[in-house]
């Protein structure tokens, strides 16, 4: 396995009031090539947070700890400063985020903010990159692709605004894409349709996707991988299907359990009791354990990462005995 | 059979927007929807934005305008009622909210938030309010002592909990929730359905629940309408509707709904396209642009379908039969 990306003890700390805050503390894991990797987890979980340590666009006051590693193939993310940083975002790692009419600028056309973009990435003419342009839009199946050029943002549905911003994220040609909660603001039907998309352009790509996201229905069938965040923490990964099916960490229960279903006798939801707590206050040990249905004593202090099944751990105390 | 709690016929809402230098097209953003729900019952209304699910519930409460239509409730007809006695029924019908931050004035205490109506309406001697703010704080299980905090002292879920006292404190028949959960994590979305659950089966309440999440109606809802620009596509009780839909479109929105349980990928009934302008409507069937009927023909395009009742079903298109 060839790894594109790999994430170790990845902290952002936050300066507070009284103690400095950690919404991201201590995350691991690894993106292998033509993967997709989902990052899931409530809000104020630090999954939106770590993506933008990714490509280490955290947000003043915030700061990523010179201990964390983020390594992209050869490169040493931690490393670099100023154009060495710009030559990575966009070109090696794509983002596309929720906010399709928040991310556009309304007074420029479609093409000239393709073109541009794609003009920052790669040395080609007005004309190529306007050609570039319109196969990057057809790429993303918008319908019509050289008239679109000429579009504005608001003239384009919600669910084409988002094509848009994947055809930018793709217009630096990354190996990687970091899909933050791509798809939250669409409808259904239109949210297949883009999760299909994203799909697509995985495979004729072979490029890897960490999709950001906090609807675990999305994810299933879909990532390859899934790693549940709570609190700053990864707190269980492994094979989707495996920890869909046999959850070990109780959070990863209880989120199942609170999911409605789809199929199958109806059965009233099994919701996690309390809220889950705020960055400048997360509980100590287990950052689980207020909430948790199995704590012990042990709980208070750390627990350690250990192995549910081959390729599937979890951060917890409990003993690893089948559910 | 007794009459029912709400019977709404051929409601009809439409939106007259004006441009800057010219008026524009009448939106009509609910065209002809008519349902009825019994004391006690839940009946959700499900589809994508434009659907006119949001209009309906507005409506249904005289918080927006009305072409034409009847309303009526406990057999008074209330879209042509006088301010003073619609003043008095709309004690009996209450409505939550998708976002609990909004629907709350930030400077009000919660408790005051949830004594207001009991003021409004005289329903109980000054001097008992805060005793029976107690007991609705608990019945929505929020602590009674937190009755002096302000909405941002509380987490979403919370909020939402004190807007369902709030309806609650004037003792209603009927609810009317208007994507109540949509703006919740899941785990305390599952808290908030699980309430709605309890509240229905304690006080007999019953509800108009409005959704996208057919996961959710699942949950709450015994009968579903399923609307598409303005009009009820397909009705019925709702598990034989989810379990075998019979319009394309409550097909499609079925199969494109985020499957928790999903094994693999299932790209086969992605919709194309968006959900079409209410503002300009396709002439016939409003699905037809989008509709992947075999039959579909040119009655689809010139001519709108009639509610075909099927036993305790209803379904709007060309090529559904009896069978």
């Amino acid at each position: 396995m060839t790894s594109v990306l790999e994430v170790r003890e990845l902290r952002v700390r936050f300066p507070g009031r009284a103690a400095p805050a950690w919404p991201v503390d201590g995350v691991d894991f690894t993106l292998e090539r033509g993967e997709m990797l989902a990052l899931v987890g409530e809000s104020g979980s630090g999954k939106s947070l770590t993506s933008l340590a990714l490509l280490r666009l955290v947000p003043a006051p915030g700061t990523i700890t010179s201990d964390s590693s983020i390594r992209l193939g050869e490169i040493d993310v931690m490393s670099l400063d100023g154009d060495a940083l710009r030559r990575i975002r966009g070109r090696r790692i794509g983002l596309v985020m929720q906010d399709a009419l928040g991310s556009l600028n309304p007074v420029l056309t479609i093409g000239d903010q393709l073109c541009e973009t794609i003009r920052t990435h790669f040395p080609l003419s007005r004309s190529a990159a306007r050609a570039r342009a319109e196969a990057l839009l057809a790429e993303v199946a918008l319908p019509d692709p050289a008239r679109r050029l000429t579009s504005y943002p608001h003239q384009l549905s919600g669910g084409q605004r988002q094509r848009v911003l994947l055809a930018l994220a793709l217009a630096g040609e990354p190996e990687v894409l970091i899909a933050d909660e791509p798809t939250s603001s669409l409808d259904v039907t239109v949210q297949a349709q883009i999760l299909a998309l994203i799909d697509h352009l995985r495979a004729s790509r072979g490029m890897a996707v960490l999709l950001i996201t906090h609807d675990l229905a999305i994810v299933a069938g879909r990532a390859d991988r899934v790693a549940v965040m709570y609190a700053g923490r990864i707190v269980e990964t492994g094979a989707t299907r495996t920890v869909f099916a046999t959850p070990g960490h109780p959070y990863t229960r209880g989120l199942l359990d609170s999911l409605p279903r789809l199929r199958g006798p109806v059965r009233l939801v099994e919701p996690i009791g309390g809220s889950v707590p705020s960055p400048d206050d997360w509980p100590a040990g287990c950052r689980f354990h207020p909430r948790c249905p199995r704590r012990m004593p042990a709980c208070t202090s750390q627990p350690p990462v250990v192995p549910v099944a081959p390729g599937h751990t979890m951060r917890c105390w409990l003993p690893r005995t089948a559910p | 059979m007794t009459a029912p709690l709400l019977e709404v016929r051929d409601l009809a809402v439409h939106y007259h927007t004006t441009g800057l230098f010219w008026s524009r097209p009448v939106v009509r953003a609910v065209d002809g929807v008519s349902f009825s729900i019994a004391a006690g019952e839940t009946l959700a209304l499900v589809g994508e934005s434009g659907s006119g699910k949001s209009s309906v519930a507005r409506a249904v409460l005289r918080l927006g305008p009305t072409i034409r239509g009847s309303v009526t409730f406990d057999g008074t007809e209330l879209l042509t009622l006088a301010a003073a006695p619609l003043r008095q029924l709309r004690r009996r019908m209450q409505i939550v909210f998708q976002d609990p931050s909004s629907a709350l004035n930030p400077r009000m205490r919660i408790g005051d938030a949830i004594a207001e109506g009991l003021e409004i309406h005289r329903l109980v001697p000054a001097r008992d309010i805060p005793r029976r703010v107690a007991m609705l704080m608990e019945e929505v299980g929020l602590d009674p002592a937190w009755a002096r905090k302000r909405p941002h002292e509380l987490s979403g879920g919370q909020r939402q909990r004190v807007g369902i006292a709030r309806a609650l404190a004037v003792e209603p028949a009927l609810l009317v929730c208007d994507e109540p959960v949509s703006a919740l994590d899941v785990s305390v979305q599952a808290q908030v359905l699980r309430l709605l659950v309890e509240l229905q089966r304690r006080r007999g309440l019953a509800y108009l629940f409005i959704a996208h999440d057919l996961g959710v109606v699942r949950q709450v809802a015994q009968r579903v309408a399923v609307m598409y620009l303005g009009r009820i596509v397909e009705s019925g009780p709702t598990e034989a509707v989810l379990g075998d839909p019979r319009h394309p479109y409550t097909r499609a929105l079925l199969a494109s709904a985020p499957d928790p349980d999903a094994q693999d990928t299932a790209p086969a009934t992605v919709l194309s396209g968006d959900p079409a302008d209410p503002a300009a409507p396709p002439t016939g069937c409003h699905f037809h642009p989008r509709c992947p009927h075999p039959l579909k023909d040119a009655r689809c395009h010139t001519e709108a379908p009639g509610l075909l009742t099927i036993g305790e079903r209803a379904v709007a298109c060309h090529h559904t039969t009896a069978a």
